[in-house]
């Protein structure tokens, strides 16, 4: 027998858990600045975070998915992508709508349940929180045609799971975007849980990135608690895409520091061990570390942020309380263009005047 | 003005929309150079291009998730699914995601496709390729299902059902392909969606169909004309949402109604239009309403296919009974 096809897959990291360079720094984090930029949003996630348990957890939001542990993956995707591109996202990427004009007001108002969260002012064309897994894949196929069709220099960035690599949806996508040359993104997170299923029960693959070779697509790993890492493959990733290079996919290694969501009790089964060593690879201690090091940062500037953050957290939470309720209107007035005949009826009664 | 078949019709209309719009595509397994299996998408490929012709990969998923991605960006995809029977796939997608897309943005976003799907029984297929899921969709909010009758129906309906914002499930009676042919304009006109339309006016007996059954109740109601009996034909056309004012109209007018189907019976569509006469027309039944469905069975292989249908027979046998009631 001989061999028709031979495969690796690469590996990322350029600042390690201790804030080490081992790599060579990409041209975007020479200034330190621009890294401070990316610092100062990874803390806004982590304000806006608690928040949003705390609200929960005092009957103020419904179950929220906490994004705790995925600060640098959320950051190093929002901060590669250009407004014009199109974000379609699960529901642990508020950090990537924050960054891409999503107010923290919005974010408060989807997960208090109220379908105007999703009507955001800032990027109109990126899709809605998809909420099936994986579903959302094909969306972005879609979506990265038209572009293609249109010969426009725009991608599709697809955020998705470790979870959703199980799924036919994923692989029937990406194997199209292949097939296509698409411009799309698929950013991977893989935060080693699936609810209560670990990385390792998931899939006997090796690596989750090795998934796209079997599509014919480019990939790679990258260390998804260095937010220069994967800013870095990210912008790589759009490059391609834009230039006609097709598709990627990019599987980011991190951690979920939280329960799946507040309705989740993750001490059923994790062991805490398992989180304190992860707690040790937390994305937004290393590039502190990093840019201290660097003489970027020190005490007064974090604290001056952090004061900073949790006021925006707060007055957008309470401008979120003092949101008027939505009126069962709501239910009607955007089902279709214009609501059918048969339905007037129906929300006359809905709304107790008929 | 050409004569033209079913199948034709739908060709006709997507090279209409095509020319008109440079934002229609169509897409799905075989499409392109093969025409489509039962070449309803015949010469578009020759004509617009490998790139708004799609041949796609075979996964039913996928092409309706595209679709929706193609939809929200701004393109009007029309996708096929080459039977019914292998669009249960494709049920995830249009609950979950074409019919929320505009609600669940409170009309930020769109989805404005259409997704064809050859269905019904009749052309002595393998398994799954005569499936009737019309009940399926109608039960999901924000969609529209729509159902033709025949050549001029199939091509009005279809140019409708591209130019309308939201999503539709377009079902064509595979049956009715080929079997007759109609004079179609080829005007550019679109027919009327969520109405029914009365395919033969008759003042003693209403029946309900849609899809290939209207064919078989106009058939009833000929040979009942015979007999004396003066049946009005509706064609449903759209099933959801419902013209139900049309079909209680009717039954005002003839005190009787017979719905045809030819989906298996439990929580058909045809339970539905019986249930809103149930609600809204009981004073002007003077018998009550009969169903004539497929078996609660799954559809049969060709050799028992004849046994399964609901035929000309069992419509006229559903309408002596309300005639004879009371």
């Amino acid at each position: 027998m001989s061999v028709v096809a031979r495969f690796e897959i690469r590996y990322l990291q350029i600042l390690d858990p201790q804030g080490n360079v081992v790599a060579p720094l990409p041209e975007f984090a020479h200034a330190p600045q621009r890294l401070v930029a990316l610092y100062r949003w990874m803390v806004l996630m982590r304000a806006y975070d608690a928040k949003a348990i705390a609200l929960q957890r005092t009957g103020q939001i419904n179950t929220f998915a906490s994004l705790l542990g995925h600060e640098a993956v959320n950051t190093g995707v929002a901060s590669a992508m250009d407004k014009d591109d199109v974000f379609l996202m699960t529901y642990r990427e508020n950090g990537v709508q924050l960054m891409r004009g999503v107010t923290l007001k919005e974010l408060f108002l989807y997960w208090g349940g109220d379908e105007r969260g999703s009507d955001y002012a800032g990027p109109r064309g990126d899709f809605a929180i998809c909420i099936t897994i994986a579903a959302h894949a094909a969306h972005a196929v879609g979506a990265a045609y038209a572009m293609k069709l249109r010969r426009e220099p725009r991608a599709a960035v697809c955020a998705l799971g470790d979870g959703a690599t199980s799924k036919g949806d994923f692989y029937e996508a990406i194997n199209a975007a292949g097939a296509w040359k698409l411009p799309v993104v698929f950013a991977l997170t893989n935060n080693q849980w699936a609810i209560s299923v670990p990385r390792a029960k998931q899939s006997a693959a090796q690596t989750l990135a090795q998934k796209a070779i079997a599509a014919g697509i480019e990939c790679l790993q990258v260390d998804g608690n260095d937010v220069i890492a994967v800013r870095h493959a990210m912008d790589e990733a759009l490059e391609r895409a834009r230039s006609g290079g097709g598709p990627t996919l990019i599987e980011m290694l991190t951690y979920r520091l939280s329960d799946h969501t507040t309705a989740d009790d993750a001490t059923r089964y994790r062991n805490p061990d398992e989180v304190a060593e992860a707690w040790k690879r937390d994305p937004i201690v290393r590039l502190r570390t990093y840019l201290t090091a660097a003489g970027a940062w020190n005490k007064a500037a974090e604290d001056a942020l952090l004061k900073d953050c949790n006021e925006q957290v707060q007055a957008a939470a309470q401008a979120y309380l003092d949101t008027p309720p939505p009126t069962a209107k709501q239910m009607f007035d955007h089902l279709y263009a214009q609501l059918p005949a048969v339905l007037h009826k129906q929300r006359a009664a809905a709304l107790g005047d008929d | 003005m050409a004569q033209i078949t079913l199948v034709e019709a739908v060709n006709l209309a997507l090279k209409r929309e095509m020319e008109r719009d440079p934002a229609v595509v169509v897409l799905g397994e075989d499409v392109g150079v093969d025409g489509g299996v039962f070449r309803a998408t015949l010469g578009l490929i020759e004509r617009y291009g490998p790139e708004r012709v799609i041949d796609t990969p075979l996964a039913e998923a996928l092409i309706t998730g595209m679709a929706i991605g193609m939809a929200v960006e701004g393109l009007k995809p029309v996708a096929e699914i080459q039977f019914s029977g292998f669009g249960y796939t494709t049920i995830d997608q249009v609950v979950n995601h074409a019919g929320r897309m505009r609600h669940r943005t409170q009309g930020r976003l769109s989805c404005p496709l259409v997704l064809r799907m050859p269905c019904g029984a009749g052309i002595h297929a393998p398994e799954h390729h005569s499936e009737s899921p019309e009940a399926m969709f109608a039960h999901v909010p924000g969609i529209r299902v729509v159902y033709p009758s025949s050549p001029r129906r199939a091509y009005g309906l279809l140019l409708a059902a591209i130019r309308d914002p939201d999503p539709v499930v377009f079902l064509e009676p595979t049956r009715l392909y080929r079997l007759f042919k109609e004079e179609v304009a080829d005007d550019g006109e679109a027919l009327p969606l969520d109405a029914c339309h009365t395919a033969r006016e008759g003042s003693d007996v209403t029946v309900a169909a849609w899809g290939a059954m209207v064919h078989e109740s106009l058939a009833a109601a000929d040979a009942l004309a015979e007999q004396g009996v003066s049946a009005e034909v509706l064609d449903v056309a759209t099933l959801k949402p419902l013209d139900l004012d049309t079909i209680l109209a009717s039954v005002a007018k003839t005190g009787r109604c017979v719905i045809v189907t030819e989906a298996a019976r439990t929580c058909s569509f045809a339970s539905e239009i019986a249930a809103g006469l149930a609600e809204e027309g009981l004073l002007s039944l003077l018998a009550p309403v009969q169903r004539v469905t497929g078996y609660d069975v799954v559809v049969p292989l060709p050799r028992l296919e004849r046994h399964y249908m609901p035929d000309k027979g069992r419509i006229i046998a559903a309408v002596k009974k309300t005639l004879a009631f009371g």
